[in-house]
């Protein structure tokens, strides 16, 4: 009979293994699906993870992966300093969105002027809009001792309506013959955020890897980050300890809802290029996997983020290359979360195979 | 020696490789949907399956589905265009600037895209007038309601689903003055539980007949649950759910356009071109009409559509007047090209406003 026996201690080992056999895991199974579905599943798996890096094209698709990663970083940073002290937010989709409309925003009122202070006009603007969107859920909690989960998450939705009618309203490109979208920002130089195109390099991508600094010197070198880990662990502890709660909830809201925004912003004046009403595909959501993946630490993210990175586009390429289908590659995905969760299991429990005992 | 030899060989390879490709054209296809979505992704995938079903080996097809309108396209097209496709089909109009942004960087590659209005020397245009199709559901649906509401869920306030509403409109009421349109905007070109949803909504506010301007096959399901209430399907014929609730259907038909853009890319006599194609052209079909509605009705259908095909009538004609009661067309005339493009305002009767 096989015991879960919980360990006196997490593992620390295992803690770090179990995102590295989750991932070999799906390899293993993801290939097994792939070649029932009539796929070489060697090529399958070398197509989405060699050939983004070290294929043929890859000269494309490694800038891609920084365009694809960068928000996933981004949010996921600041998702993660929320989720170790307990607090969850799970709206980081809706102020991304709030973030781009914000930033893009102040861009298109300033159009068609040519000045160096719009873009870092823009970047205030994206970041101001994320953090109040989450100052929403995070003063109603404080104040009110709401749930947090609902608020964000039901806030995402409310910021959908609100990216429809900015698209088709307010910031609707006058000279698009009535179509939905604002202008492109791609074709306007001051409110750009790329640096060079061809490598994927924008704005986003440089703020992305300052985050993951800053959360790393912030969880192991500074008072708040030790008060955000105690908070995580041992609430009790925390609150001996002097822990303000409220101010704590009301920082780690804020700082993912502004991490969020800026992801947004970044998104919508370099890659997307214009707000229009498809413009989030989901970096909100997938972030939290991220988050998770990287064992909320901001080195792990930046880890998770390029796999997930990878996994979206040796997807892509598996679709056409390959005629897989999309909804194989959403499976292949979706075991990646699956196993880690499942094998996160051992971190904390220890499998014994014990004799069936009278009890 | 060694780096010559190497190099030579890359070549020889190299040579070799586009040798084998320039015997088969490469045509790639990016879908919104899935191909099983049963409606306008499924119907772009069989025009697909048409081109290979024309050209046999001479031709290789390509396509990704589920592919989200903005830099995820950009990037999808791009991998087409790399992996050698000589023609690629971008069939959503959110992939109209990602379409041109790849089309510059690929001179040598075609582009087709779907009813989009951005055009270039590697870039063509191709829609159909799916609002021929429409007039002749707005009549059907103008005979057919009981209760004078009916249910109509848009996509998308842009000109194209604005056209479709006008045109049922006119031509249900035309049959029937005491007609009443409800709208729901669902914001989605595909998503089964909004759509669901949105026609359950429809339903419960007296509406028996639904219209769609979405893709799925959610709203037949939930008129059938209904029971008394008729649909029509929507980019493909739908024909699962005939004779009832499904009683027609608006049919979009790609292949003859796909195999005959894929033959001009073969001859080398590929240009940039506009195509707004309709029933005259068979790029809509009207799916059969089911039993369920009188003959005589459907006769008058049939004709309508007769009509329409020859030319002989627009479903935009005057006297028309716009929803804030300013005159549009006077009798006898009919609307120009430019100004169904571009169409963002209701005609008069119609309840409610454009989501601006």
């Amino acid at each position: 009979m096989i015991v879960m026996e919980k360990r006196p201690q997490p593992s620390r080992a295992w803690s770090l293994a179990t995102p590295v056999v989750a991932v070999l895991a799906t390899m293993v199974f993801g290939g097994l699906l792939f070649g029932v579905l009539g796929t070489n599943p060697f090529v399958a798996i070398k197509t989405i993870f060699w050939d983004p890096i070290f294929g043929e094209f890859a000269f494309y698709y490694r800038p891609q992966l920084l365009v694809k990663g960068a928000p996933l970083v981004l949010i996921a940073i600041g998702l993660s300093l929320g989720f170790k002290a307990g607090i969850w937010n799970i709206g980081a989709e809706g102020q991304y969105i709030m973030g781009a409309l914000v930033g893009a925003g102040v861009g298109l009122a300033f159009y068609p002027l040519d000045a160096w202070y719009i873009f870092p006009l823009m970047v205030i603007a994206g970041a101001f809009g994320g953090w109040i969107w989450a100052m929403i859920p995070a003063v109603l909690k404080v104040k009110f001792g709401t749930n947090e989960i609902l608020v964000s998450l039901m806030l995402v939705y409310v910021a959908e309506q609100l990216l429809a009618s900015m698209s088709l309203g307010l910031l609707k490109n006058p000279e698009g013959f009535g179509f939905p979208g604002s202008r492109n920002l791609n074709e306007y130089a001051s409110a750009n955020s790329w640096i060079l195109q061809d490598a994927g390099m924008h704005w986003g991508v440089v703020a992305a890897l300052i985050a993951v600094i800053f959360a790393y010197v912030l969880l192991n070198r500074h008072m708040l980050g030790f008060q955000i880990r105690l908070t995580g662990e041992a609430p009790r502890a925390a609150r001996f300890a002097g822990v303000n709660p409220a101010r704590l909830i009301l920082f780690c809201l804020g700082t993912s809802g502004m991490l969020a925004g800026l992801a947004g912003m970044f998104e919508v004046a370099g890659p997307s290029g214009q707000v229009s009403i498809d413009f989030n595909v989901g970096y909100g959501f997938t972030a939290i996997i991220v988050a998770f993946l990287g064992r909320l630490h901001p080195v792990g993210i930046l880890l998770a983020g390029g796999l997930m990175a990878l996994t979206y586009i040796g997807g892509e390429i598996a679709q056409g290359n390959l005629g897989l289908p999309a909804a194989a590659i959403q499976v292949f995905q979706g075991m990646l979360l699956f196993f880690l969760l499942a094998l996160d299991l051992l971190t904390s429990y220890r499998i014994r195979f014990a004799k069936k005992e009278v009890a | 020696m060694k780096r010559t030899s190497l190099l030579a060989g890359v070549a020889l390879a190299l040579g070799l490789a586009t040798g084998a490709m320039a015997d088969t054209t490469k045509v790639g296809f990016v879908y919104v949907g899935p191909v099983g979505d049963g409606g306008w992704t499924y119907e772009h995938d069989q025009g697909r399956k048409a081109v290979v079903e024309e050209f046999g080996d001479k031709v290789e097809t390509v396509y990704v589905e589920n592919v989200a309108e903005g830099p995820d396209a950009e990037r999808v097209i791009t991998q087409m265009a790399l992996q050698g496709a000589d023609l690629i089909f971008t069939t959503s109009f959110g992939y109209m600037d990602q379409t041109v942004n790849v089309a510059k960087k690929f001179p040598k590659v075609k582009f087709e895209h779907a009813t989009g209005y951005k055009t270039a020397d590697n870039v063509s245009v191709y829609s159909a007038r799916f609002y021929e199709g429409r007039a002749v559901q707005g009549h059907i649906a103008g005979k057919m309601t009981k209760s004078n509401i009916v249910g109509y869920i848009a996509s998308f306030p842009i000109p194209e689903v604005i056209r479709g509403i006008n045109s049922a409109y006119i031509h249900a009421k035309k049959v029937n003055p005491d007609v009443q349109f409800k709208i729901i905007w669902a914001y989605t070109w595909f998503d089964p539980a909004k759509e669901a949803d949105a026609a359950k909504a429809l339903i419960e506010q007296g509406a028996d007949v639904v219209l769609q301007h979405t893709d799925s096959t959610a709203p037949q399901a939930a008129a059938k649950a209904a029971g008394n209430v008729i649909t029509f399907g929507q980019a493909s014929d739908m024909s699962e759910y005939a004779p009832f609730p499904r009683v027609s259907s608006i049919i979009d038909d790609w292949a003859p356009y796909y195999i005959a853009r894929t033959k001009a890319v073969m001859d080398g006599t590929w240009t940039s071109t506009n195509t707004w194609d309709g029933i005259g052209a068979g790029m809509v079909g009207i799916g059969e009409i089911s039993d369920a509605v009188p003959a005589d009705v459907k006769a008058e259908a049939l004709a309508l559509k007769d009509a329409i095909a020859s030319g002989e009538y627009s479903p935009f004609t005057g006297p028309l007047k716009k929803q804030d009661g300013s005159d549009w067309l006077g009798d006898g005339e009919t609307a120009d090209d430019g100004t169904l493009a571009g169409m963002n305002f209701y005609v008069e009767g119609l309840e409610g406003d454009i989501p601006q």
